[in-house]
């Protein structure tokens, strides 16, 4: 099997990364994220059960930034507001407002542009993924050289425009892999998948493509959606494959099926919000019956080593 | 290190900090009124739920300062004995709810002799509100038997809780599917019948989460909600500004959901602590009072008039 994320020729190796993680861990994240979060033990401080876990500096994997504002960086500097209160110090950000569920070209590019500019002011908080879509296979190459390759971007997002076991997907993929940029795939099955939009990919079909390019990783977006059950089932035989808890309700069983079928280190915690909010997806995490070193691995360190290998790349130490 | 060694050692580290570093300090006050609005009891046939006995459930809703939850049977939703899932939700209540379970039993009227059902729950268990599963039970708002329901448990002080759905309808079992209820006739039919209480439950989210003036006109007539479903960065804060007065109480739908995605709910918003008191426990004082209420001795009779079995 080919490497997994990280096992490239970096100059710092799992050991020392460990080192770094747990000095990260025992100096709490800086900034004004720690301090709302200590101001505020009161209504819900039980919820995190561990002091730990409240001052980790929560890595989310799957963040819109949909909150009110008249700029893209004011809307960005809303939804910090709230990550502050959550204690979630990184955010993945991705296409921004309005929606298209098959956008041309013209439309994702100005939704990237939108996130280039939160991240001319957010880059200490925010990581940036492409929104591409696999149906104009050509403009969607053009638009990952423009944001990752050659942009501050270190992700793609891929939505409801094209299925993921298409075979336009694969230049994506390949050219993914070449740049270190993390495939967040959206998938969900909806009526066992009877009821998914046209082009809406599910975990089945996500695992077709991984299998078509292994030792690649992706994110499973949402994993199935409210049928996470049949999701986590579909990925378990691709290793590659990473669990994203985000986006469906707070239903209990799904994090320590993930933990138990997949490992804990295949498990990330994503939020799906502004549509979601913070407090449900991470309640799942911090609810579920697991070790408090498999939430913390879910909260913050599985992601943190998935996006290393890109954000060396961009000279980011993180 | 491969990402065996790593996982592992990363867990080993995390396990010891978690050891030494107890929040014990920051947990609220146990004298703290904290209601939730929103729990059940027993299981849910598709999925396994953290709590399939009172005890657990009562012992994580204290440890989490709760001191009153309003607790419906999940068992009431498919069942037609309502009567013996009653007294079975009734009996757990009292023997195993820890002071803070308050039941909620429910009422099915398309079956036969339900008023004996509704008086039960008011009489003999002494039961401070019902709980309806209009969508799992086969009527609308705007069917004569659910205004009947209605006025009935109004003239007995019932309040009565209408859970819009219990799961998302996309990711039910194939055989088991159930839409939410549509709510658009509760305003007319509470307009005609002002004493009613009624609050929904599990109502936002895919049912009207973001339909502002539905709530604007549920809230007109008075109408409660509560939060396990309501969703959005800072969802709490963002409905209480869209719709000035909402009656918005705390619920979880535990143990269905995980009881602290409700929780981190209150954290997420910044709240006034007037705000914060309304969720907690304001509303939910406002609608039942913070200790179970006087009910009558129970009757002789049913309410058809023959002898009370």
């Amino acid at each position: 099997m080919a490497a997994l994320p990280g096992d490239g020729p970096h100059h710092m190796n799992r050991r020392d990364f460990l080192t770094a993680s747990a000095l990260a861990a025992a100096s709490p994240f800086a900034g004004r994220a720690a301090a709302a979060l200590d101001q505020s033990t009161g209504p819900a401080a039980t919820a995190w059960e561990a002091d730990e876990l409240r001052k980790l500096g929560i890595w989310d994997v799957h963040c819109h930034v949909t909150t009110p504002g008249k700029t893209p960086p004011h809307r960005m500097e809303a939804l910090i507001k709230i990550a502050d209160r959550m204690g979630v110090e990184r955010l993945c950000i991705m296409m921004s407002a309005p929606w298209h569920y098959e956008p041309t070209p013209e439309q994702f590019r100005r939704s990237n542009d939108d996130v280039l500019e939160i991240l001319k002011h957010w880059n200490s908080r925010a990581f940036g993924f492409v929104y591409l879509n696999p149906k104009y296979i050509t403009e969607s190459l053009a638009e990952l050289e423009r944001c990752v390759a050659d942009g501050p971007m270190i992700g793609i997002k891929l939505w409801v425009g094209w299925r993921c076991n298409r075979p336009e997907l694969d230049p994506i993929v390949r050219r993914a892999a070449e740049l270190n940029a993390l495939i967040l795939q959206h998938t969900w099955i909806k009526n066992r998948g009877q009821g998914n939009l046209p082009h809406e990919s599910t975990p089945m079909e996500l695992a077709q493509l991984s299998a078509r390019h292994p030792g690649v990783p992706m994110v499973c977006g949402h994993t199935g959606g409210g049928d996470w059950a049949l999701g986590i089932r579909a990925i378990r035989e691709r290793p590659e494959l990473h669990a994203d808890l985000g986006g469906g309700d707070p239903v209990y069983g799904e994090v320590e099926m993930a933990v138990r079928e997949l490992g804990a280190s295949r498990v990330l915690y994503g939020s799906d919000v502004a549509g979601r909010s913070f407090a449900s997806q991470l309640g799942r995490v911090l609810g579920a019956e697991i070790s408090v070193a498999d939430k913390r691995l879910i909260l913050r360190e599985n992601l943190r080593w998935l996006l290393r290998p890109a954000l060396r790349r961009k000279g980011i130490d993180a | 290190m491969d990402r065996r060694a790593f996982l592992q050692h990363a867990g080993s580290a995390a396990a010891a900090a978690a050891v030494a570093a107890p929040l014990a300090a920051a947990a609220p006050a146990s004298t703290a009124l904290f209601v939730d609005t929103n729990v059940s009891l027993y299981r849910w046939p598709t999925r396994r739920l953290w709590a399939d006995d009172a005890g657990k459930l009562v012992a994580k809703l204290r440890r989490h300062g709760v001191s009153s939850a309003w607790t419906g049977n999940f068992e009431a939703a498919l069942h037609t004995d309502m009567a013996g899932a009653n007294a079975r939700l009734a009996d757990a209540c009292a023997r195993d709810g820890g002071g803070i379970l308050r039941p909620f039993g429910s009422v099915n009227p398309t079956i036969p002799d339900w008023p004996e059902d509704l008086r039960r729950c008011h009489e003999v268990h002494r039961m401070p509100g019902l709980r309806l599963f209009p969508n799992y039970h086969g009527y609308t708002l705007d069917d004569p038997r659910f205004k009947e329901l209605l006025e009935r448990a109004t003239e007995r002080g019932l309040l009565v809780q209408i859970a819009l759905s219990m799961e998302d309808d996309r990711s039910q079992n194939p055989v088991l599917q159930s839409a939410p209820v549509a709510v658009a006739p509760l305003p007319d039919v509470l307009a005609k019948l002002p004493g009613a209480r009624v609050m929904l439950l599990n109502s936002f989210s895919r049912v009207i989460g973001g339909n502002h003036a539905m709530i604007r006109r549920l809230t007109e007539v008075s109408v409660a909600f509560e939060l396990a479903t309501l969703e959005g960065a800072a969802g709490v804060a963002t409905l209480l500004n869209a719709v000035p007065g909402v009656r918005l109480t705390f619920g979880s739908h535990s143990p269905y959901y995980y009881f602290e995605a409700a929780l981190l709910k209150l954290q997420e918003s910044a709240l006034s602590p007037g705000q914060l008191a309304s969720v907690r426990h304001g509303w939910a004082d406002s609608l039942l009072g913070p200790r179970p209420q006087s009910v009558p001795s129970p009757s002789t009779t049913r309410s058809d008039g023959r002898p009370a079995r």
